[in-house]
Protein backbone atom coordinates (compact mmCIF):
# COMPACT_ATOMS: atom_id res chain seq x y z
CA UNK A 1 0.00 0.00 0.00
CA UNK A 2 1.12 3.54 -0.72
CA UNK A 3 1.10 5.96 2.19
CA UNK A 4 1.59 9.68 1.88
CA UNK A 5 2.99 11.47 4.94
CA UNK A 6 2.52 15.23 4.86
CA UNK A 7 5.69 16.93 6.02
CA UNK A 8 5.39 19.86 8.38
CA UNK A 9 8.28 22.21 7.71
CA UNK A 10 9.40 25.80 7.40
CA UNK A 11 10.95 25.25 3.92
CA UNK A 12 14.27 24.49 5.58
CA UNK A 13 13.74 21.98 8.35
CA UNK A 14 11.27 19.15 8.90
CA UNK A 15 9.33 19.30 12.18
CA UNK A 16 9.84 16.55 14.73
CA UNK A 17 6.20 15.45 14.46
CA UNK A 18 6.76 14.42 10.85
CA UNK A 19 9.42 11.95 11.98
CA UNK A 20 6.86 10.35 14.29
CA UNK A 21 4.32 10.24 11.45
CA UNK A 22 6.85 8.45 9.22
CA UNK A 23 7.45 6.08 12.14
CA UNK A 24 3.71 5.49 12.51
CA UNK A 25 3.33 4.76 8.79
CA UNK A 26 5.62 1.74 9.16
CA UNK A 27 2.98 0.17 11.41
CA UNK A 28 0.84 -0.58 8.36
CA UNK A 29 3.14 -3.54 7.77
CA UNK A 30 5.95 -4.77 5.59
CA UNK A 31 4.15 -4.00 2.33
CA UNK A 32 3.97 -0.30 3.01
CA UNK A 33 5.60 2.19 0.68
CA UNK A 34 5.98 5.56 2.39
CA UNK A 35 6.24 8.75 0.40
CA UNK A 36 6.64 12.13 2.06
CA UNK A 37 5.13 15.28 0.59
CA UNK A 38 7.17 18.43 1.00
CA UNK A 39 5.08 21.25 -0.42
CA UNK A 40 6.68 24.65 -0.04
CA UNK A 41 8.71 27.25 -1.83
CA UNK A 42 12.48 26.98 -2.16
CA UNK A 43 12.11 23.98 0.09
CA UNK A 44 14.88 21.75 -1.30
CA UNK A 45 16.61 21.64 2.09
CA UNK A 46 13.47 20.30 3.75
CA UNK A 47 12.93 17.80 0.92
CA UNK A 48 16.48 16.52 1.28
CA UNK A 49 16.05 16.13 5.01
CA UNK A 50 12.89 14.07 4.41
CA UNK A 51 14.73 11.94 1.85
CA UNK A 52 17.30 11.02 4.45
CA UNK A 53 14.74 9.49 6.82
CA UNK A 54 14.82 5.73 7.27
CA UNK A 55 11.72 4.04 5.89
CA UNK A 56 10.94 6.69 3.27
CA UNK A 57 10.73 5.34 -0.28
CA UNK A 58 10.33 8.64 -2.07
CA UNK A 59 9.90 12.35 -1.43
CA UNK A 60 7.30 14.25 -3.42
CA UNK A 61 8.52 17.80 -3.77
CA UNK A 62 6.19 20.59 -4.84
CA UNK A 63 7.52 24.13 -5.05
CA UNK A 64 5.53 27.27 -5.73
CA UNK A 65 5.10 30.67 -4.07
CA UNK A 66 1.56 29.75 -3.07
CA UNK A 67 2.90 26.99 -0.82
CA UNK A 68 5.54 29.12 0.90
CA UNK A 69 3.37 29.75 3.97
CA UNK A 70 1.43 26.55 3.38
CA UNK A 71 -2.14 27.84 3.36
CA UNK A 72 -4.31 24.91 4.32
CA UNK A 73 -6.77 25.42 1.45
CA UNK A 74 -4.02 25.07 -1.16
CA UNK A 75 -2.35 22.17 0.62
CA UNK A 76 -5.54 20.15 1.04
CA UNK A 77 -6.41 20.57 -2.62
CA UNK A 78 -2.92 19.49 -3.65
CA UNK A 79 -2.98 16.40 -1.43
CA UNK A 80 -6.46 15.33 -2.57
CA UNK A 81 -5.22 15.59 -6.16
CA UNK A 82 -2.10 13.52 -5.41
CA UNK A 83 -4.15 10.85 -3.67
CA UNK A 84 -6.33 10.48 -6.76
CA UNK A 85 -3.53 10.63 -9.33
CA UNK A 86 -1.03 8.43 -7.51
CA UNK A 87 -3.30 5.96 -5.78
CA UNK A 88 -2.36 6.59 -2.16
CA UNK A 89 -4.55 4.61 0.21
CA UNK A 90 -3.49 6.41 3.38
CA UNK A 91 -2.54 9.97 4.27
CA UNK A 92 -0.82 10.68 7.59
CA UNK A 93 0.14 13.83 9.42
CA UNK A 94 1.44 14.45 12.91
CA UNK A 95 -1.23 15.37 15.48
CA UNK A 96 -0.01 18.95 15.77
CA UNK A 97 -1.91 22.16 15.11
CA UNK A 98 -0.65 21.88 11.52
CA UNK A 99 -1.86 18.30 11.05
CA UNK A 100 -5.15 18.83 12.84
CA UNK A 101 -5.91 21.83 10.70
CA UNK A 102 -5.11 20.03 7.47
CA UNK A 103 -6.13 16.36 7.69
CA UNK A 104 -9.91 16.79 8.09
CA UNK A 105 -9.96 19.16 5.14
CA UNK A 106 -8.19 16.60 2.95
CA UNK A 107 -10.57 13.88 4.11
CA UNK A 108 -13.63 15.98 3.33
CA UNK A 109 -12.37 16.65 -0.20
CA UNK A 110 -12.04 12.88 -0.64
CA UNK A 111 -15.38 12.20 1.07
CA UNK A 112 -13.82 9.92 3.68
CA UNK A 113 -14.00 10.03 7.46
CA UNK A 114 -10.73 11.15 9.05
CA UNK A 115 -9.43 9.65 12.30
CA UNK A 116 -7.72 12.03 14.75
CA UNK A 117 -4.97 11.49 17.27
CA UNK A 118 -4.33 7.82 16.61
CA UNK A 119 -2.16 6.21 19.29
CA UNK A 120 -1.96 2.71 17.89
CA UNK A 121 -2.20 1.18 14.43
CA UNK A 122 -3.01 -2.55 14.30
CA UNK A 123 -3.39 -2.61 10.52
CA UNK A 124 -5.20 -0.72 7.79
CA UNK A 125 -8.39 0.69 9.25
CA UNK A 126 -7.72 -0.59 12.77
CA UNK A 127 -6.75 2.04 15.26
CA UNK A 128 -6.99 3.11 18.87
CA UNK A 129 -7.52 6.72 19.86
CA UNK A 130 -8.32 8.58 23.08
CA UNK A 131 -11.67 10.32 23.61
CA UNK A 132 -13.15 12.23 26.56
CA UNK A 133 -9.84 13.88 27.44
CA UNK A 134 -8.08 10.54 27.40
CA UNK A 135 -10.40 8.95 29.94
CA UNK A 136 -11.54 6.42 27.36
CA UNK A 137 -9.58 4.64 24.66
CA UNK A 138 -11.71 3.61 21.70
CA UNK A 139 -10.95 1.05 19.04
CA UNK A 140 -11.91 2.40 15.64
CA UNK A 141 -12.49 0.43 12.45
CA UNK A 142 -12.66 2.07 9.07
CA UNK A 143 -13.31 0.66 5.60
CA UNK A 144 -12.69 3.99 3.91
CA UNK A 145 -10.83 3.62 0.59
CA UNK A 146 -8.39 6.28 1.72
CA UNK A 147 -7.39 6.36 5.37
CA UNK A 148 -6.73 9.90 6.57
CA UNK A 149 -5.14 10.05 10.00
CA UNK A 150 -3.39 12.33 12.40
CA UNK A 151 -1.12 10.47 14.78
CA UNK A 152 -0.26 11.37 18.32
CA UNK A 153 3.45 12.01 18.18
CA UNK A 154 4.22 10.69 21.66
CA UNK A 155 2.82 7.28 20.70
CA UNK A 156 5.13 6.47 17.78
CA UNK A 157 8.91 6.31 17.60
CA UNK A 158 10.49 8.92 15.37
CA UNK A 159 12.04 7.74 12.11
CA UNK A 160 15.80 7.89 12.30
CA UNK A 161 18.23 9.05 9.63
CA UNK A 162 20.15 6.82 7.29
CA UNK A 163 17.66 6.70 4.42
CA UNK A 164 18.43 7.67 0.86
CA UNK A 165 15.13 8.19 -0.96
CA UNK A 166 14.83 9.89 -4.32
CA UNK A 167 13.10 13.24 -4.66
CA UNK A 168 10.34 13.45 -7.26
CA UNK A 169 9.29 16.90 -8.41
CA UNK A 170 5.58 17.31 -8.99
CA UNK A 171 3.82 20.27 -10.57
CA UNK A 172 2.03 22.70 -8.28
CA UNK A 173 -1.73 22.65 -7.90
CA UNK A 174 -4.10 25.57 -8.13
CA UNK A 175 -3.70 28.69 -5.98
CA UNK A 176 -7.11 29.23 -4.37
CA UNK A 177 -5.96 32.48 -2.80
CA UNK A 178 -8.66 32.47 -0.11
CA UNK A 179 -6.32 33.04 2.81
CA UNK A 180 -3.10 34.94 3.30
CA UNK A 181 -0.55 34.83 6.08
CA UNK A 182 -0.13 38.22 7.69
CA UNK A 183 2.48 37.22 10.22
CA UNK A 184 3.76 34.64 12.66
CA UNK A 185 4.98 35.22 16.17
CA UNK A 186 7.03 32.16 16.90
CA UNK A 187 8.69 32.18 20.28
CA UNK A 188 12.37 31.34 20.02
CA UNK A 189 13.81 29.46 22.92
CA UNK A 190 17.10 27.88 23.82
CA UNK A 191 15.23 25.18 25.66
CA UNK A 192 14.20 21.83 24.21
CA UNK A 193 10.90 21.72 22.31
CA UNK A 194 8.04 20.98 24.72
CA UNK A 195 6.49 18.14 22.72
CA UNK A 196 9.73 16.18 22.38
CA UNK A 197 11.60 17.04 25.57
CA UNK A 198 13.04 14.38 27.88
CA UNK A 199 12.19 16.46 30.95
CA UNK A 200 9.34 18.95 31.30
CA UNK A 201 8.81 21.42 34.14
CA UNK A 202 5.25 22.79 34.16
CA UNK A 203 3.75 25.54 36.25
CA UNK A 204 0.17 26.34 37.15
CA UNK A 205 -1.88 29.04 38.75
CA UNK A 206 -0.02 28.42 42.00
CA UNK A 207 2.93 30.38 40.59
CA UNK A 208 0.87 33.54 40.96
CA UNK A 209 2.36 35.66 38.17
CA UNK A 210 4.49 35.55 35.05
CA UNK A 211 7.43 37.06 36.93
CA UNK A 212 7.19 34.43 39.65
CA UNK A 213 6.78 31.70 37.07
CA UNK A 214 10.08 32.69 35.47
CA UNK A 215 11.88 33.42 38.71
CA UNK A 216 10.96 30.07 40.26
CA UNK A 217 10.82 27.65 37.33
CA UNK A 218 13.52 28.83 34.94
CA UNK A 219 16.41 27.94 37.28
CA UNK A 220 14.89 24.47 37.75
CA UNK A 221 14.44 23.98 34.00
CA UNK A 222 18.00 25.19 33.43
CA UNK A 223 19.35 22.75 35.98
CA UNK A 224 17.44 19.82 34.47
CA UNK A 225 17.83 20.81 30.82
CA UNK A 226 14.04 20.75 30.70
CA UNK A 227 11.37 22.29 28.50
CA UNK A 228 8.85 24.57 30.19
CA UNK A 229 5.12 23.93 30.14
CA UNK A 230 2.02 25.23 31.87
CA UNK A 231 -1.59 24.58 32.79
CA UNK A 232 -4.36 26.40 31.00
CA UNK A 233 -4.94 28.56 34.06
CA UNK A 234 -1.34 29.80 33.89
CA UNK A 235 -1.70 30.57 30.18
CA UNK A 236 -5.07 32.26 30.58
CA UNK A 237 -3.69 34.41 33.37
CA UNK A 238 -0.96 35.53 30.99
CA UNK A 239 1.98 34.03 32.89
CA UNK A 240 3.28 32.36 29.71
CA UNK A 241 2.40 32.18 25.99
CA UNK A 242 -0.30 29.85 24.65
CA UNK A 243 2.10 27.30 23.21
CA UNK A 244 3.18 26.33 26.74
CA UNK A 245 -0.21 24.75 27.46
CA UNK A 246 -0.22 21.04 28.22
CA UNK A 247 -3.50 19.16 28.13
CA UNK A 248 -6.59 18.03 26.30
CA UNK A 249 -6.58 21.18 24.24
CA UNK A 250 -2.90 21.99 24.41
CA UNK A 251 0.18 19.91 23.81
CA UNK A 252 0.44 16.24 24.61
CA UNK A 253 3.72 15.33 26.23
CA UNK A 254 5.19 12.08 27.50
CA UNK A 255 8.67 12.88 28.81
CA UNK A 256 10.82 10.69 31.05
CA UNK A 257 10.21 13.18 33.84
CA UNK A 258 7.32 15.63 34.25
CA UNK A 259 7.43 18.06 37.16
CA UNK A 260 4.05 19.69 37.90
CA UNK A 261 4.41 22.75 40.12
CA UNK A 262 1.37 24.51 41.54
CA UNK A 263 -0.95 22.56 39.26
CA UNK A 264 -4.09 20.99 40.75
CA UNK A 265 -4.43 18.16 38.23
CA UNK A 266 -7.73 18.74 36.41
CA UNK A 267 -8.61 15.92 34.00
CA UNK A 268 -8.01 18.27 31.07
CA UNK A 269 -4.44 18.80 32.26
CA UNK A 270 -3.84 15.12 33.03
CA UNK A 271 -4.94 14.30 29.47
CA UNK A 272 -1.77 15.96 28.25
CA UNK A 273 0.83 14.46 30.57
CA UNK A 274 -0.32 11.29 32.25
CA UNK A 275 1.71 9.08 29.92
CA UNK A 276 4.93 10.60 31.24
CA UNK A 277 7.28 7.96 32.63
CA UNK A 278 7.85 9.61 36.00
CA UNK A 279 5.62 12.35 37.40
CA UNK A 280 6.61 14.64 40.25
CA UNK A 281 4.05 16.98 41.79
CA UNK A 282 4.71 19.88 44.10
CA UNK A 283 1.59 21.34 45.66
CA UNK A 284 0.71 22.78 49.03
CA UNK A 285 -2.68 21.05 49.05
CA UNK A 286 -2.18 17.40 50.12
CA UNK A 287 -5.51 16.50 48.52
CA UNK A 288 -4.78 17.97 45.10
CA UNK A 289 -5.81 15.44 42.43
CA UNK A 290 -2.38 15.72 40.79
CA UNK A 291 -1.06 13.51 43.60
CA UNK A 292 -3.22 10.64 42.33
CA UNK A 293 -1.04 10.37 39.22
CA UNK A 294 2.27 11.49 40.70
CA UNK A 295 4.97 8.92 41.38
CA UNK A 296 6.57 11.32 43.83
CA UNK A 297 4.50 13.95 45.56
CA UNK A 298 5.96 16.74 47.60
CA UNK A 299 3.48 18.60 49.79
CA UNK A 300 4.68 22.09 50.45
CA UNK A 301 4.93 25.70 49.36
CA UNK A 302 6.49 25.82 45.92
CA UNK A 303 8.17 29.16 46.66
CA UNK A 304 10.21 27.40 49.34
CA UNK A 305 10.62 23.92 47.92
CA UNK A 306 11.52 24.68 44.31
CA UNK A 307 14.51 26.92 45.20
CA UNK A 308 15.59 24.17 47.63
CA UNK A 309 15.28 21.65 44.84
CA UNK A 310 17.39 23.79 42.52
CA UNK A 311 20.01 24.16 45.20
CA UNK A 312 19.97 20.46 46.03
CA UNK A 313 20.36 19.47 42.41
CA UNK A 314 23.26 21.85 42.01
CA UNK A 315 25.08 20.51 45.04
CA UNK A 316 24.65 16.94 43.88
CA UNK A 317 26.01 17.44 40.42
CA UNK B 1 -23.64 39.71 8.10
CA UNK B 2 -25.26 36.50 9.27
CA UNK B 3 -23.28 34.22 11.55
CA UNK B 4 -24.02 30.54 11.99
CA UNK B 5 -22.80 28.93 15.20
CA UNK B 6 -22.89 25.12 15.41
CA UNK B 7 -23.31 23.95 19.00
CA UNK B 8 -23.04 20.42 20.32
CA UNK B 9 -24.55 18.85 23.39
CA UNK B 10 -21.83 16.99 25.26
CA UNK B 11 -21.09 15.50 28.67
CA UNK B 12 -20.27 18.33 31.07
CA UNK B 13 -16.53 18.89 31.29
CA UNK B 14 -16.47 18.23 35.04
CA UNK B 15 -17.79 14.69 34.65
CA UNK B 16 -15.34 11.81 34.60
CA UNK B 17 -17.04 9.39 32.26
CA UNK B 18 -17.21 5.61 32.76
CA UNK B 19 -17.09 2.91 30.14
CA UNK B 20 -20.18 0.67 30.00
CA UNK B 21 -19.61 -2.81 31.36
CA UNK B 22 -20.02 -4.37 27.89
CA UNK B 23 -17.47 -1.85 26.57
CA UNK B 24 -19.81 -0.82 23.75
CA UNK B 25 -19.69 2.81 24.71
CA UNK B 26 -19.67 5.35 27.47
CA UNK B 27 -22.27 5.45 30.24
CA UNK B 28 -24.45 8.47 29.46
CA UNK B 29 -27.59 7.76 31.46
CA UNK B 30 -28.00 10.15 34.34
CA UNK B 31 -24.86 12.05 33.34
CA UNK B 32 -24.91 15.86 33.36
CA UNK B 33 -24.87 17.30 29.85
CA UNK B 34 -23.92 20.80 28.73
CA UNK B 35 -23.09 22.90 25.72
CA UNK B 36 -19.58 22.09 24.42
CA UNK B 37 -17.32 24.69 26.12
CA UNK B 38 -15.78 25.77 22.82
CA UNK B 39 -19.24 26.34 21.36
CA UNK B 40 -20.08 28.61 24.24
CA UNK B 41 -17.03 30.65 23.25
CA UNK B 42 -18.23 30.72 19.62
CA UNK B 43 -21.67 31.95 20.63
CA UNK B 44 -20.06 34.66 22.74
CA UNK B 45 -17.89 35.79 19.84
CA UNK B 46 -20.84 35.91 17.46
CA UNK B 47 -22.96 37.84 19.93
CA UNK B 48 -20.13 40.32 20.47
CA UNK B 49 -19.88 40.83 16.71
CA UNK B 50 -23.58 41.56 16.71
CA UNK B 51 -23.28 43.97 19.62
CA UNK B 52 -20.48 45.71 17.73
CA UNK B 53 -22.87 46.25 14.82
CA UNK B 54 -20.95 43.91 12.51
CA UNK B 55 -23.25 40.92 12.55
CA UNK B 56 -26.94 41.29 11.83
CA UNK B 57 -28.12 37.90 12.98
CA UNK B 58 -26.71 35.02 15.02
CA UNK B 59 -28.16 31.60 14.35
CA UNK B 60 -27.28 28.65 16.58
CA UNK B 61 -27.60 25.21 15.01
CA UNK B 62 -27.29 21.79 16.55
CA UNK B 63 -27.49 18.34 15.02
CA UNK B 64 -28.77 15.59 17.25
CA UNK B 65 -31.70 14.41 19.31
CA UNK B 66 -34.54 16.48 20.77
CA UNK B 67 -32.46 16.93 23.90
CA UNK B 68 -30.19 19.26 21.95
CA UNK B 69 -32.97 21.85 22.15
CA UNK B 70 -31.72 22.50 25.65
CA UNK B 71 -28.27 23.31 24.26
CA UNK B 72 -29.80 25.64 21.71
CA UNK B 73 -31.75 27.42 24.46
CA UNK B 74 -28.43 28.04 26.21
CA UNK B 75 -27.13 29.69 23.05
CA UNK B 76 -30.32 31.74 22.74
CA UNK B 77 -30.04 32.85 26.36
CA UNK B 78 -26.51 34.05 25.65
CA UNK B 79 -27.83 36.21 22.84
CA UNK B 80 -28.28 34.16 19.67
CA UNK B 81 -31.33 35.38 17.73
CA UNK B 82 -32.76 32.08 16.66
CA UNK B 83 -31.95 28.41 16.57
CA UNK B 84 -32.19 25.40 14.31
CA UNK B 85 -32.26 21.80 15.44
CA UNK B 86 -31.36 19.28 12.77
CA UNK B 87 -33.05 16.40 14.44
CA UNK B 88 -31.95 12.78 14.34
CA UNK B 89 -31.45 10.03 16.84
CA UNK B 90 -28.80 8.43 14.69
CA UNK B 91 -25.13 8.46 15.68
CA UNK B 92 -23.48 11.40 13.94
CA UNK B 93 -19.80 11.51 13.09
CA UNK B 94 -17.99 14.73 12.09
CA UNK B 95 -18.20 14.05 8.34
CA UNK B 96 -21.98 13.65 8.61
CA UNK B 97 -22.28 16.75 10.81
CA UNK B 98 -20.23 18.66 8.24
CA UNK B 99 -22.67 17.62 5.52
CA UNK B 100 -25.72 18.55 7.57
CA UNK B 101 -24.20 21.93 8.45
CA UNK B 102 -23.45 22.48 4.77
CA UNK B 103 -27.10 21.89 3.94
CA UNK B 104 -28.11 24.40 6.62
CA UNK B 105 -25.51 26.91 5.43
CA UNK B 106 -26.89 26.63 1.89
CA UNK B 107 -30.34 27.54 3.20
CA UNK B 108 -29.21 30.35 5.44
CA UNK B 109 -26.29 31.81 3.48
CA UNK B 110 -24.21 32.96 6.44
CA UNK B 111 -21.05 34.96 5.79
CA UNK B 112 -19.31 33.39 8.72
CA UNK B 113 -19.56 30.07 10.58
CA UNK B 114 -17.92 29.85 14.00
CA UNK B 115 -17.47 26.28 15.19
CA UNK B 116 -15.70 25.08 18.30
CA UNK B 117 -12.17 23.83 17.90
CA UNK B 118 -13.18 20.44 19.22
CA UNK B 119 -16.03 18.67 20.91
CA UNK B 120 -14.86 17.48 24.31
CA UNK B 121 -16.57 14.10 23.94
CA UNK B 122 -15.12 12.77 20.68
CA UNK B 123 -12.12 15.15 20.83
CA UNK B 124 -12.19 14.94 17.02
CA UNK B 125 -11.25 18.49 16.09
CA UNK B 126 -12.60 17.93 12.57
CA UNK B 127 -16.02 19.38 11.89
CA UNK B 128 -15.11 23.00 11.15
CA UNK B 129 -12.36 21.96 8.75
CA UNK B 130 -14.70 19.49 7.05
CA UNK B 131 -17.43 22.09 6.64
CA UNK B 132 -14.98 24.62 5.20
CA UNK B 133 -13.77 22.05 2.67
CA UNK B 134 -17.30 21.06 1.66
CA UNK B 135 -18.30 24.70 1.19
CA UNK B 136 -15.07 25.51 -0.66
CA UNK B 137 -14.42 28.28 1.88
CA UNK B 138 -11.31 29.36 3.70
CA UNK B 139 -10.77 28.27 7.28
CA UNK B 140 -9.07 29.74 10.31
CA UNK B 141 -8.90 27.17 13.07
CA UNK B 142 -7.91 27.60 16.75
CA UNK B 143 -8.74 31.31 16.75
CA UNK B 144 -7.76 33.51 19.66
CA UNK B 145 -8.77 36.77 17.97
CA UNK B 146 -11.28 37.55 15.21
CA UNK B 147 -11.58 40.91 13.47
CA UNK B 148 -13.98 41.59 10.60
CA UNK B 149 -12.80 44.26 8.19
CA UNK B 150 -15.36 44.67 5.41
CA UNK B 151 -15.16 41.61 3.20
CA UNK B 152 -12.11 40.20 4.91
CA UNK B 153 -11.55 38.47 8.14
CA UNK B 154 -8.40 38.77 10.20
CA UNK B 155 -7.85 35.89 12.57
CA UNK B 156 -5.08 35.21 15.06
CA UNK B 157 -4.56 31.50 15.50
CA UNK B 158 -2.93 29.52 18.28
CA UNK B 159 -0.36 27.29 16.60
CA UNK B 160 2.33 25.04 18.04
CA UNK B 161 5.17 27.52 18.15
CA UNK B 162 3.09 30.57 19.10
CA UNK B 163 0.61 32.62 17.10
CA UNK B 164 -0.10 33.38 13.48
CA UNK B 165 -2.42 35.88 11.85
CA UNK B 166 -4.32 35.10 8.66
CA UNK B 167 -6.45 37.18 6.38
CA UNK B 168 -9.34 35.37 4.75
CA UNK B 169 -11.99 36.17 2.23
CA UNK B 170 -15.54 35.88 3.48
CA UNK B 171 -17.47 33.65 3.66
CA UNK B 172 -15.26 31.53 5.88
CA UNK B 173 -15.21 29.09 8.77
CA UNK B 174 -13.53 29.94 12.06
CA UNK B 175 -13.00 27.50 14.92
CA UNK B 176 -12.66 28.98 18.37
CA UNK B 177 -9.90 28.27 20.85
CA UNK B 178 -10.18 28.75 24.60
CA UNK B 179 -8.65 32.19 24.74
CA UNK B 180 -10.88 33.81 22.12
CA UNK B 181 -13.05 35.31 24.85
CA UNK B 182 -14.65 34.58 28.17
CA UNK B 183 -18.29 33.63 27.66
CA UNK B 184 -20.91 35.52 29.63
CA UNK B 185 -23.32 33.87 32.00
CA UNK B 186 -26.88 33.86 30.82
CA UNK B 187 -28.95 36.02 33.16
CA UNK B 188 -32.33 34.87 34.39
CA UNK B 189 -34.27 37.44 32.31
CA UNK B 190 -32.33 36.34 29.23
CA UNK B 191 -33.04 32.70 29.99
CA UNK B 192 -36.75 33.60 30.14
CA UNK B 193 -36.53 35.56 26.91
CA UNK B 194 -34.75 32.69 25.21
CA UNK B 195 -37.80 30.51 25.72
CA UNK B 196 -39.71 32.72 23.31
CA UNK B 197 -37.06 32.97 20.62
CA UNK B 198 -37.69 30.91 17.47
CA UNK B 199 -36.33 27.37 17.41
CA UNK B 200 -36.98 25.52 14.14
CA UNK B 201 -36.75 21.77 13.97
CA UNK B 202 -35.69 20.22 10.69
CA UNK B 203 -35.73 16.42 10.46
CA UNK B 204 -32.24 15.42 9.30
CA UNK B 205 -33.78 13.21 6.61
CA UNK B 206 -35.28 16.31 4.99
CA UNK B 207 -31.82 17.62 4.15
CA UNK B 208 -31.10 14.72 1.79
CA UNK B 209 -27.68 13.97 3.21
CA UNK B 210 -26.12 10.56 3.79
CA UNK B 211 -25.28 10.57 7.47
CA UNK B 212 -24.52 6.88 7.94
CA UNK B 213 -21.47 6.44 10.21
CA UNK B 214 -18.31 5.59 8.29
CA UNK B 215 -16.32 4.52 11.34
CA UNK B 216 -17.15 1.70 13.75
CA UNK B 217 -16.30 2.22 17.38
CA UNK B 218 -15.89 -1.38 18.35
CA UNK B 219 -14.45 -1.34 21.84
CA UNK B 220 -14.17 1.19 24.64
CA UNK B 221 -11.64 0.79 27.41
CA UNK B 222 -10.33 2.81 30.29
CA UNK B 223 -6.67 3.61 29.87
CA UNK B 224 -4.26 1.75 32.14
CA UNK B 225 -4.28 3.68 35.39
CA UNK B 226 -1.03 4.76 36.93
CA UNK B 227 -0.13 2.92 40.06
CA UNK B 228 -0.35 5.09 43.11
CA UNK B 229 2.86 6.87 43.93
CA UNK B 230 4.25 8.01 47.22
CA UNK B 231 4.62 11.26 49.07
CA UNK B 232 8.22 12.16 49.74
CA UNK B 233 9.31 13.60 53.07
CA UNK B 234 11.25 16.59 51.78
CA UNK B 235 13.32 17.94 48.93
CA UNK B 236 16.38 15.82 49.81
CA UNK B 237 14.21 12.69 49.77
CA UNK B 238 12.77 13.71 46.39
CA UNK B 239 16.23 14.19 44.87
CA UNK B 240 17.39 10.84 46.23
CA UNK B 241 14.30 9.06 44.82
CA UNK B 242 14.72 10.66 41.40
CA UNK B 243 18.40 9.72 41.26
CA UNK B 244 18.44 6.28 42.81
CA UNK B 245 14.96 4.78 42.31
CA UNK B 246 13.59 6.41 39.17
CA UNK B 247 17.02 7.16 37.69
CA UNK B 248 15.66 10.04 35.63
CA UNK B 249 18.15 12.69 36.69
C1 LIG C 1 -12.85 22.60 27.44
C2 LIG C 1 -11.75 22.74 28.42
C3 LIG C 1 -10.46 22.43 28.02
C4 LIG C 1 -9.39 22.57 28.90
N1 LIG C 1 -8.14 22.26 28.46
C5 LIG C 1 -7.11 22.34 29.33
C6 LIG C 1 -5.78 21.99 28.94
O1 LIG C 1 -5.52 21.63 27.78
N2 LIG C 1 -4.80 22.08 29.85
C7 LIG C 1 -5.01 22.48 31.16
O2 LIG C 1 -4.07 22.54 31.94
N3 LIG C 1 -6.26 22.82 31.54
C8 LIG C 1 -7.30 22.77 30.67
N4 LIG C 1 -8.55 23.15 31.10
C9 LIG C 1 -8.70 23.79 32.42
C10 LIG C 1 -8.74 22.82 33.59
O3 LIG C 1 -10.07 22.38 33.78
C11 LIG C 1 -8.26 23.54 34.88
O4 LIG C 1 -9.05 24.68 35.10
C12 LIG C 1 -6.80 23.96 34.83
O5 LIG C 1 -5.98 22.89 34.41
C13 LIG C 1 -6.36 24.45 36.20
O6 LIG C 1 -5.05 24.94 36.16
P1 LIG C 1 -4.15 24.96 37.50
O7 LIG C 1 -3.99 23.57 37.98
O8 LIG C 1 -2.91 25.70 37.18
O9 LIG C 1 -4.99 25.88 38.47
P2 LIG C 1 -5.79 25.52 39.83
O10 LIG C 1 -6.77 24.43 39.57
O11 LIG C 1 -6.25 26.80 40.32
O12 LIG C 1 -4.65 24.92 40.74
C14 LIG C 1 -3.62 25.66 41.31
C15 LIG C 1 -2.90 24.72 42.28
O13 LIG C 1 -1.77 25.39 42.82
C16 LIG C 1 -1.63 25.05 44.17
N5 LIG C 1 -0.88 26.11 44.84
C17 LIG C 1 -1.26 27.40 45.00
N6 LIG C 1 -0.28 28.09 45.63
C18 LIG C 1 0.72 27.21 45.87
C19 LIG C 1 1.99 27.33 46.48
N7 LIG C 1 2.43 28.49 46.99
N8 LIG C 1 2.75 26.22 46.57
C20 LIG C 1 2.33 25.03 46.08
N9 LIG C 1 1.13 24.88 45.48
C21 LIG C 1 0.34 25.96 45.38
C22 LIG C 1 -3.05 24.90 44.67
O14 LIG C 1 -3.09 24.06 45.82
C23 LIG C 1 -3.76 24.30 43.47
O15 LIG C 1 -3.77 22.89 43.53
C24 LIG C 1 -9.63 23.01 30.22
C25 LIG C 1 -10.92 23.30 30.63
C26 LIG C 1 -11.98 23.17 29.75
C27 LIG C 1 -13.36 23.49 30.20
N1 LIG D 1 -23.78 17.41 16.42
C1 LIG D 1 -23.31 18.65 16.25
N2 LIG D 1 -24.15 19.70 16.13
C2 LIG D 1 -23.70 20.95 15.95
N3 LIG D 1 -22.40 21.26 15.90
C3 LIG D 1 -21.51 20.27 16.01
C4 LIG D 1 -21.90 18.92 16.20
N4 LIG D 1 -20.78 18.17 16.26
C5 LIG D 1 -19.73 19.01 16.15
N5 LIG D 1 -20.17 20.28 15.99
C6 LIG D 1 -19.35 21.50 15.85
O1 LIG D 1 -18.03 21.14 15.46
C7 LIG D 1 -17.11 21.48 16.49
C8 LIG D 1 -15.98 20.48 16.53
O2 LIG D 1 -16.47 19.19 16.82
P1 LIG D 1 -15.60 17.87 16.58
O3 LIG D 1 -15.11 17.92 15.18
O4 LIG D 1 -16.55 16.74 16.83
O5 LIG D 1 -14.48 17.90 17.58
C9 LIG D 1 -17.94 21.62 17.74
O6 LIG D 1 -17.32 22.47 18.67
C10 LIG D 1 -19.23 22.23 17.17
O7 LIG D 1 -19.07 23.60 16.90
Amino acid sequence: MKVLVIAEHDNTKIAGATLNAVGAAQQFGAEVQVQVLVAGCDSAAAANEAAALAGVAQVVSVNAPHYRDQPVENLALLVAGLVRSDGFTAVLAGGTSFGKNLAPRIAALLDVAPVSDVVSIAGVGRYVRPIYAGNVMVSVESDEPVQVLTVRTTAFAAASGGGAAGVRDVAAGEDLAVSRLVGREIAKSERPELAGARIVVSGGRGLGSGDKYREVLEPLADRLGAALGASRAAVDAGFVPNDYQVGQTGKIVAPDLYVAVGISGAIQHLAGMKDSKVIVAVNKDPDAPIFQVADFGLVGDLFETIPQLVEGLGANQ
Amino acid sequence: MKILVPVKRVVDYNVKVRVKSDRSGVELSGVKMAINPFDEISVEEAVRLKEAGIATEVIAVSCGSTASQETLRTALAMGADRAILVETDAELQPLAVGKLLKAVAERENPQLVICGKQAIDDDANQTGQILAALMGWGQATFASKVVVEGETLRVTREIDGGLETLELKLPAVVTSDLRLNEPRYATLPNIMKAKKKPLDVIPAAELGVDVAPRLRHTLHAEPPSRKAGIKVADVADLIAKLKNDAKVI
